[in-house]
């Protein structure tokens, strides 16, 4: 079951200069909420800046990640 | 893969296609499935928009082919005029800034309430064809 740490952790080195701050939403190690501030994100619009974000973790979303709930931002 | 050989996707695309305004979610609008789904729902009824909705559990295919389509892991999933416009995440910002309002085309002015409590009778349109149906 991976932690926020982890998730963190893969969100930046997948995106080199990423901030990425993730919670456990509910305790239960599955539903995370991060917000996400990177310069890959200029110029795409949300859902871009999310599928960015999403495609780190592929089918892991919807598995043993439930959820993971998104705030993105451009530094 | 032809259309003939996967009818859940081209029943999938052709419901995108159809409505201007059709929300894919877990559960149905009186009774969302998710937290998700409901809070999406929640800001749709808000603005009093109308909107399709289809119920992705009853076959696990109907997610896997949108997902497919649609290029986006989570449900629910929005789409306006045949495009994604987002999530649950993304939908509740938009509502927040007035933009929800605005692609949906509908007056701002009528945002009446929180969109975590949904206000009761707005108008939902019946669910599009029956991806359910051919699934049999």
């Amino acid at each position: 079951m991976p932690s926020p740490d982890d998730i963190k952790a893969r969100i930046e080195a997948a995106l080199p200069g990423a901030r990425a701050e993730v919670e456990d939403w509910t305790g239960g190690g599955d539903h995370f909420r991060a917000t996400v501030v990177a310069e890959q994100f200029e110029g795409l619009n949300r859902i871009d800046q999310h599928r960015l974000v999403y495609d780190v973790f592929g089918a892991e979303i919807g598995g043993p990640i439930h959820a993971l709930s998104l705030k993105t931002q451009v530094p | 893969m032809s259309e003939q050989s996967n009818p859940i996707r081209s029943a999938i695309a052709e419901a995108i296609a159809d409505n201007p305004t059709i929300l894919f979610m877990k559960g149905t609008p009186e009774q969302p499935a998710c937290g998700f789904s409901a809070r999406t729902v929640a800001a749709l009824q808000a603005l009093g928009a109308p909107f399709a909705a289809v119920d992705i559990l009853p076959d696990p295919r109907i997610r896997q082919e949108l997902s497919e389509i649609s290029n986006w892991p989570t449900i629910p999933q929005l789409f306006v005029k045949g495009e994604l416009v987002g999530g649950c995440d993304i939908i509740t910002e938009m509502y927040e800034s007035g933009e929800l309002a605005e692609v949906l085309g509908v007056e701002e002015a009528t945002k009446a309430s929180d969109p975590n409590v949904a206000p009761e009778g707005q108008p939902v349109q019946a669910a599009p064809l029956g991806i359910e149906n051919r699934l049999r």
